[in-house]
């Protein structure tokens, strides 16, 4: 096990480290303090522990590798993931898992706005809530949400599949509730496995685009 | 005996054919015009300067004799690996998808020729496009479609696109008939769909965020990479300055003459500032903060001669962009498709409908049978060629004005043609030592 002390390393220095000839498999990182861009751009299957909060762009691009934050983290946690797994053990802040094409992320408290903005294939599981405009444009992927999603849920969705517990505050454009059929209560029992979250599945609703604003139509005009 | 008088039709100005044509076409669709393409309209341009040869006063090189330098490097700021280009005019970001692969492919092999670099586009990185291109800068748009981290390690240069020239503030469209199965894979998206791209970035706001983000960039790429923020000309002073103090290594300044895929006439037509204006406030903000020449301003919009690669260096650019000038270069709008061209209501040079990709020169298509036509090898030859003439005249012109490297080009070469350019451009007006808001 490897272990990197920010109180006396520097961020560059543990993302080299991280982007180099990887030999540990296990890294511990401690005293992150909030700070930006901590394990960025890994390409790597190891395991990173964060021992702390973290700020933006924590995981940003992360590939392959299984990394846990033992706090909350700030914008864009995990942003742009392309695999492997992201688990935030507090909250996240705004754009959670942004325009991410792949991986796991779990946030085991709450997210803020934009949570899973333009995402493009990752599987997002919040055990909390989610802010406004989540899913704001999302193409491929799904999320899933233990507890409320704020306004405008799903705006201009595209394909990402949708599952809330809880309320929804408003759902924006082109996104509807779409039924809950049988392979969609096998796919969330598998994603919130996954997650590590026990939660019934039949007690969640999907949502999904009305794929009407795929196209311009004049009778649209209004949606926009 | 009265003479017969021929009516004589007055046309109104501020009602012209194209107005009431457009009108009339708004009223029978319910829907704005899109088209590809930068305004139409006449702007105060590098046409309205003059550059001042050598005289007595000044002493002038020898055209087939003296050396006259056009190297330039791009990234000196921050990035491990600065960009060295033979040549100041670059290609400017184009995305597959606009354009077809065998289009991209083509700008690469003629960017390469030529020592300079090309620029990918919203959507991704293509294998063609990379294979072909000696220097390839990556764009970093808002929609990140096709972004991922393999390609950024690919990429020779990162570019944070905040806007262009055409429609600084507004996002992107790709409309579905250029949607086909390559494209909406690359984008993670449904076949055929009306594409759009958001406006502002996903997981930043504002310059202090921006900050962070191009720190992010620069730790996934082990600050190799240099890191360029292209702006839409619209504030360029405020811009130029924030974008500097968030970290870029290369401001790209684009102005509203600066070319679309697909965007809306009316937006085209009345957002944005031209380049004239547009640089020298970029320049002030650079000379303010200490940073120019350090921090590295390419800019674009309408640049279509050596002249205006001279004019726009002479100002205070590193370094030019060209995108239109390119697409023409290989072949878009060529006089052997006036034909074919008319019986899709256009006519060689006039051609813009760049969204819908019937375009009968392969170029701004993906339809495979008209994307064929386009031989990128033949292509590319073609933009090296364009690209060396514009080297060869802004050289030209350099030497007569006693300069050894295109970069020595300043101010003091240029005088304005009327005074709303001398205005603008913050050059004398030709004949006098006025410049209108500095002088009285």
């Amino acid at each position: 096990m490897k272990t990197i002390d920010l109180s006396s390393a520097s961020v560059r220095e543990l993302n080299q480290a991280l982007h180099g000839n990887v030999q540990d498999r296990e890294w511990v990182v401690t005293h992150p303090d909030g700070k930006h861009n901590l394990a960025v751009g890994v390409n790597d299957a190891v395991s990173i522990d964060i021992q702390g909060h973290a700020g933006y762009y924590c995981a940003g691009m992360n590939q392959k590798a299984s990394i846990t934050v033992h706090g909350n983290v700030g914008v864009g946690v995990a942003e742009n993931m392309m695999s492997g797994s992201v688990r935030v053990k507090g909250s996240a802040s705004q754009a959670a898992g942004a325009t991410a094409h792949g991986g796991l992320l779990v946030i085991e408290g709450d997210a803020g706005a934009r949570c899973g903005i333009s995402m493009k294939g990752v599987d997002i599981v919040v055990g909390g809530s989610i802010g406004h405009m989540s899913c704001f444009m999302a193409q491929a992927g799904r999320l899933v949400v233990c507890g409320d999603a704020g306004d405008a849920l799903g705006d201009s969705l595209y394909e990402t599949r949708i599952y809330v517990k809880g309320t929804v505050k408003s759902l924006g454009s082109d996104c509807i509730e779409k039924e809950m059929r049988s392979e969609h209560l096998e796919e969330l029992k598998e994603l919130l496995n996954r997650a590590g979250f026990i939660e019934d599945p039949a007690s969640f609703k999907r949502y999904g685009s009305a794929r009407q604003l795929y196209n311009f139509k004049v009778d649209n005009a209004s949606a926009y | 005996m009265s003479e017969k008088h021929t009516p004589v039709l007055r046309e109104s100005a501020t009602f012209d054919r194209l107005t009431i044509q457009e009108i009339q076409r708004a009223a029978e669709t319910g829907i704005y015009d899109i088209r590809g393409g930068g305004t139409k309209r006449k702007l105060p341009h590098f046409d309205d300067l003059l550059l001042l040869g050598a005289s007595v006063s000044r002493y002038p090189l020898e055209g087939y004799r003296e050396k006259c330098g056009t190297e330039v490097v791009l990234g000196t700021r921050f990035a491990k690996k600065p960009i060295h280009l033979k040549i100041p005019v670059t290609i400017a970001g184009m995305s597959f998808g606009a354009l077809s692969a065998n289009a991209k492919e083509a700008l690469g092999r003629g960017a390469s020729i030529a020592g300079t670099s090309t620029t990918t586009g919203d959507g991704g990185m293509t294998p063609e496009e990379r294979g072909q291109s000696q220097h390839l800068v990556y764009q970093y748009l808002p929609s990140r479609y096709g972004m991922n981290p393999d390609d950024l390690r690919k990429a020779d240069a990162i570019e944070i696109v905040l806007g262009q020239g055409a429609k600084p503030g507004g996002g992107g469209m790709l409309l579905g008939m250029k949607v086909t199965e390559r494209v909406a894979g690359m984008r993670t998206l449904p076949i055929g769909v009306d594409q759009r791209s958001a406006c502002r970035h996903p997981d930043w706001t504002g310059p202090d965020d921006l900050a962070i983000k191009i720190a992010e960039l620069r730790e996934i790429t082990d600050w190799e990479k240099p890191i360029y923020v292209k702006i839409g000309a619209s504030r360029p002073y405020y811009d130029v300055k924030l974008a500097v103090k968030a970290g870029a290594d290369v401001i790209v300044l684009d102005g509203m003459q600066g070319g679309t895929a697909a965007t809306q006439e009316v937006f085209i037509e009345h957002v944005g500032i031209p380049i004239l204006p547009a640089i020298p406030q970029a320049v002030q903000a650079l000379q303010e903060m200490g940073m120019h020449r350090k921090v590295q301003l390419i800019v674009s919009g309408g640049i279509r001669n050596g002249a205006d690669v001279a004019k726009a260096m002479a100002l205070g650019a590193d370094a030019v962009a060209i995108g239109t000038a390119a697409l023409v270069a290989l072949g878009d709008n060529h006089p052997r498709l006036d034909d074919e061209l008319k019986k899709i209501g256009s006519a060689a040079g006039y051609y813009d409908d760049w969204q819908n990709g019937r375009d009968p020169a392969g170029i701004t298509t993906q339809d495979p049978e008209l994307s064929k036509r386009l031989d990128p090898v033949e292509a590319g030859r073609r933009l090296a060629n364009y690209l060396r003439v514009l080297v060869l005249e802004a050289q030209t012109m350099a030497r007569a004005c006693g300069k050894s490297h295109l970069h020595n080009l300043d101010p003091e070469d240029l005088v304005a043609l009327t005074v709303e350019a001398a205005a603008m451009a913050r050059v004398p007006l030709a004949g006098t030592n006025w410049i209108p808001g500095q002088q009285y």
